[in-house]
């Protein structure tokens, strides 16, 4: 028996590579998992193609997990791995720019034939010549070490080598001591009615954990101790089931049944998969024949007293731009999520970017305002989409919902909140007339309530407010057809100052720990955790430096001028080319810095924390 | 809100219905109508106003959404609940409210250019669907409200202000097209019959499902006559084909004329009223293919040998039904949600 050591770590970033079909995905969730019932902080970076199975073994159909897990509290999935696992040359190749000289990667030598390698440009193996020399290598044939293993239950070759991410999940776990009951548990229920599939996967896992036991290859394993979390019940999370969950949770705190219309499209798609599960919580999911129907049939049945949700991405708002405007113009709630994706166009459908802020702020005709609200992170998308949906019903207004495919896919350690805890939204819907009219009561559907500026919601099956509406201006008051030239201004005027209007927004807060910081980092979205990230960096480089995050992008925090003025320099990460920077250069007339990535993938800490110092050097 | 009363239409199934007796006046809002003089709609609504109060509904649970078009300002005139939307969206807007509120008497207003062409998607699939709707389609031929071009119904070389030299395109049957959708329930009828409509308006009500009603409604602006030879008493009875269920397909004013199939080609053919071969109308056929080759009668330009009637009226379970039965059974299998055990989930742990 070969003695092995166990060596501490603080953290450690993984990254499992492989071919699309090699099953990664569920490797890196299947790890993560595990993780986080450990009880590491951990954040997630699913990277994938666009094609379900581009051809085997090529560069364009290399998938990937990257999993950051630590023993305190993280904020990003991690700049580069620690440890790549590649389970063939596409998967090695591909990903060997991002792994820095001395880490570790163990990779699959079973395809590694000249045909393989010719296939992605390699003339001569990798493992033969010195390309590696930098790293600690282990290369190992888990193809055919698994498929050994599995002789006794006589699969067919390509079956038996299906089971090689399980023998890597196998080998990993024990290399940092994860447990893989919960594993074993997961596959027991997926393949329940496949009892050969099962048990071969079972046992892969297996032999994947006793091969890094007992082989002399792996003389070390890790440990990565459980992160100081405060008390409480905790979960792991991706965004979209988070917002899907904000969703339900908000649909119930304000007692209106969930409507949600859409079309499927990357990457909200999961959506509206989650909100089908949950008819018994009243949620109507409509799949819709196109986008713009998705978000017609959510406002019909907003109208009809329900709470409207349309999910999509950036395309899909584009042709949604029109029935935003008549949400507008008939002041109904409606909550309009956008999952972002690079664009323009079909742009990178799996990849990440925040370059629909202009789009929905002001992507429609005529005087639209329309509040928006953006998630941070994987788990805030939960109280992101409970805020929408306060504000699109307390003000009768469609709401943008801004979340990306970063924090879509992307997952982290939620603390499970207590349901009693959670916002109580109020309807208040009209069940009385409203005005004196010419000799009796009557009612106008257009009568504000001075405070809120909101007009009243009253919906089909109450007697006595029978009324129309539609998309042609509205005479102020009555809502009936007016074409009056003040009549119009006065009314575009009133949907923009209940729009700016909306209260409860809370003043943004800064995080400056010195106190006397002179360059304050601003963001929003899901460049949070790396802005985060890089700013503890450069603080611990000894720079002071203050952080800001906007969660309203309209109406913006009161004291936000105040803010952004009270700093000499304010630099604005964003992955666009600085659309939240143009706008509060024309709100506020403030010189803002902006620092633009638009690669599809999140801000690096530390290529952010660089651009930080250098902005305080300059100061 | 009182209680729902079965009225033995299914259609209306749920919708809560009154004793107090309703009049047109009742139905009729304080909006000045604002068509041309002499189109087509004033009939239209006329006949709706009328005929409403017999369902004796209450006026509260009906709604009506429009699009974008002349004929789309109808919501306005009607004191229910309305929607004036966007342009070919109705259909889409009404699916969420239907699907949501199987409460309400949900009608579509709309024309050929709405629910033909911007709209074309939308009403295929709502018929496609069988969402409890009654669609109203006043179908003039022509684009009115953007003053005179063509429409997708227009007839081949028609000569408008976009098409000086004739329009290129074949015209869409909406019948045809709603048949093809696998519509349930599709019928016709003219804007000038108030009898006809009425009878028509009153079978689409009741239907569950979808109802596709085209109206042939003259614009006597930009496309006046176009239905002419469907309504000149000289000329009526030698093109117009009325539907009957049950009955023999005959026409003429001596029901000279009859309707049979080829026995070598399968299509239908003008034979004499007393062929023995004369169809038998029956609209609750299964096959929508007889349906179908009724709909193909017509000339597509001078729409001799139009039918009107109920095409085909078929029981098929509606989209908002079959929601709500998912629902309900979910809820029976597993109980109601539970949302605090939703969000803890099955892998979650506890700290401290």
């Amino acid at each position: 028996m070969t003695v092995k050591h166990v060596r501490e770590l603080d953290r450690v970033v993984i990254r499992f590579a492989g071919d699309s079909g090699d099953g990664m995905q569920l490797t890196g969730d299947r790890f993560t998992a595990e993780t986080a019932s450990f009880g590491n902080d951990l954040s997630t970076l699913p990277n994938f193609p666009a094609e379900i199975r581009a051809p085997a073994g090529t560069l364009p159909g290399v998938s990937s997990f990257q999993l950051h897990f630590a023993n305190y509290d993280i904020l990003t999935p991690g700049d580069a791995p620690d440890v790549l696992v590649a389970m063939n040359p596409a998967a090695l190749k591909a990903n060997l720019p991002d792994v820095p000289k001395g880490a570790t990667i163990i990779v699959d030598t079973g395809d590694f034939t000249p045909r393989a390698l010719k296939k992605i440009g390699w003339t001569t193996s990798p493992l033969e010549d010195n390309t590696l020399s930098a790293y600690k290598v282990h290369a190992l044939d888990l193809s055919g070490i698994t498929m050994e293993a599995l002789a006794p239950f006589e699969l067919s070759r390509k079956d038996a080598s299906r089971s090689k991410n399980m023998f890597a999940l196998g080998l990993l776990s024990w290399m940092y001591g994860r447990s893989i009951d919960g594993t074993v548990k997961f596959l027991r229920e997926k393949f329940a009615s496949r009892e050969t599939i099962r048990d071969a996967n079972i046992a892969a896992l297996k032999a994947g954990w006793n091969y890094g036991e007992t082989t002399e290859d792996f003389a070390v394993s890790y440990e990565v101790k459980p992160a100081a979390m405060p008390s409480g019940t905790y979960r792991n999370i991706t965004g979209n089931l988070a917002l899907s969950y904000g969703l339900v949770a908000a649909a119930r705190q304000s007692g209106l049944p969930l409507f949600l219309g859409s079309y499927p499209i990357t990457p909200a798609s999961d959506i509206l998969h989650e909100l089908s599960k949950h008819k018994r919580f009243g949620v109507r999911t409509f799949q819709a024949e196109d986008e713009v129907a998705a978000i017609g049939a959510a406002l019909g049945a907003s109208f009809g007293g329900a709470l409207g949700v349309t999910t999509t991405s950036g395309p899909g708002v584009a042709l949604k731009g029109e029935t935003v405007g008549l949400a507008v113009s008939l002041e109904l709630p409606l909550v309009i999520v956008d999952v972002q994706r690079g664009g323009p166009s079909t742009g990178l459908p799996t990849k990440t970017e925040q370059a629909d802020l202009l789009q929905v702020l002001y992507g429609r005709n005529g005087e639209s305002p329309v509040p928006v609200v953006a998630a941070s992170s994987p788990s805030d998308c939960f109280h992101a989409a409970i805020e929408a949906v306060r504000i699109a019903v307390t003000y009768r207004t469609p709401v943008f919902l801004l979340s990306d495919g970063y924090l879509a896919n992307g997952s982290e350690p939620w603390h499970v909140p207590d349901v009693e805890s959670l916002p109580v939204i109020h309807p208040n819907f009209a069940t009385d007339l409203n005005h004196d009219g010419e000799g009796e009561r009557d009612f106008w559907p257009y009568l504000r309530d001075p405070e809120t500026l909101a007009r009243p919601w009253a919906v089909p099956g109450t007697p006595g407010l029978e009324h129309r509406i539609g998309g042609i201006e509205k005479l102020d008051g009555p809502g009936t057809i007016s074409y009056d030239p003040n009549n119009h201004e006065r009314m575009v005027r009133l949907r923009q100052a209940k729009v700016d209007g909306v209260a409860g927004i809370p003043d943004l807060e800064v995080e400056d720990p010195s106190g006397a910081a002179r360059l304050l980092v601003l963001g929003w979205g899901s460049t949070y955790g790396p802005i985060g990230a890089a700013v503890r960096r450069a603080r611990k480089a000894g720079h002071q430096v203050a952080q800001a995050h906007l969660r309203h992008l309209n109406p913006m925090p009161a004291n936000t001028g105040d803010v952004l003025r009270s700093y000499d320099r304010v630099l604005v990460p964003e992955m666009n080319l600085g659309q939240l920077a143009l706008l509060l250069r024309g709100k506020y007339l403030v010189d803002v810095v902006g620092y633009n990535r638009v690669r599809g993938l999140p801000f690096k800490a530390e290529e952010l924390a660089d651009v930080i110092m250098e902005e305080v050097g300059a100061l | 809100m009182t209680a729902p009363v079965e009225l033995g239409l299914p259609g209306l199934a749920g919708v809560p219905t009154t004793d107090v007796k309703q009049t047109k006046k009742d139905f009729t809002s304080d909006q000045e109508v604002r068509w041309c003089p002499g189109c087509g709609d004033y009939a239209v609504l006329a006949a709706v106003q009328g005929f409403l109060p017999d369902l004796g509904l209450e006026r509260e649970n009906i709604v009506f959404v429009s699009g974008i078009g002349c004929s789309s300002r109808f919501p306005y005139y009607m004191n229910t609940y309305g929607m004036h939307s966007i342009h070919g969206r109705a259909p889409a807007i009404a699916t969420g409210l239907a699907a949501s509120r199987p409460d309400l008497s949900v009608w579509v207003i709309t024309g050929d250019g709405d629910a033909l062409s911007i709209g074309g998607n939308h009403l295929i699939h709502a018929l496609r669907r069988n969402v409890n709707l009654t669609i109203l389609l006043f179908n003039n031929r022509i684009y009115g409200l953007t003053k005179g071009q063509y429409s997708p119904t227009s007839e081949q070389g028609k000569v408008t202000k976009s098409t000086p030299m004739g329009s290129l395109e074949a015209p869409f049957n909406p019948v045809s097209l709603a048949l093809g959708a696998e519509a349930t329930f599709v019928a016709r009828t003219i804007d000038s019959d108030r009898q006809h409509l009425t009878s028509v308006l009153s079978a689409a009500a009741a239907h569950r499902g979808t109802s596709l009603v085209e109206i042939y409604q003259n614009c006597n602006i930009f496309n006046d006559g176009a239905f002419e030879i469907l309504k000149n008493r000289d000329s009526r009875d030698e093109v117009l084909i009325r539907l009957e269920q049950g009955a023999p397909v005959r026409f003429g004013a001596d029901a000279q004329h009859g309707v049979r199939r080829n026995p070598s080609t399968g299509s239908l053919e003008v034979c004499e009223g007393d062929d023995p071969g004369v169809l038998v109308h029956d609209a609750t056929a299964d096959d929508p293919t007889q349906a179908f080759a009724l709909s193909r009668l017509a000339d597509p330009g001078t729409l001799a040998r139009s039918p009107i009637g109920i095409f085909r009226q078929v029981d098929r379970p509606a989209y908002g039904d079959l929601m709500a039965g998912q629902l309900d059974e979910a809820t029976a299998k597993h109980g109601e949600g539970d949302l605090q055990a939703l969000l803890n989930g099955k892998d979650s742990w506890t700290v401290g």
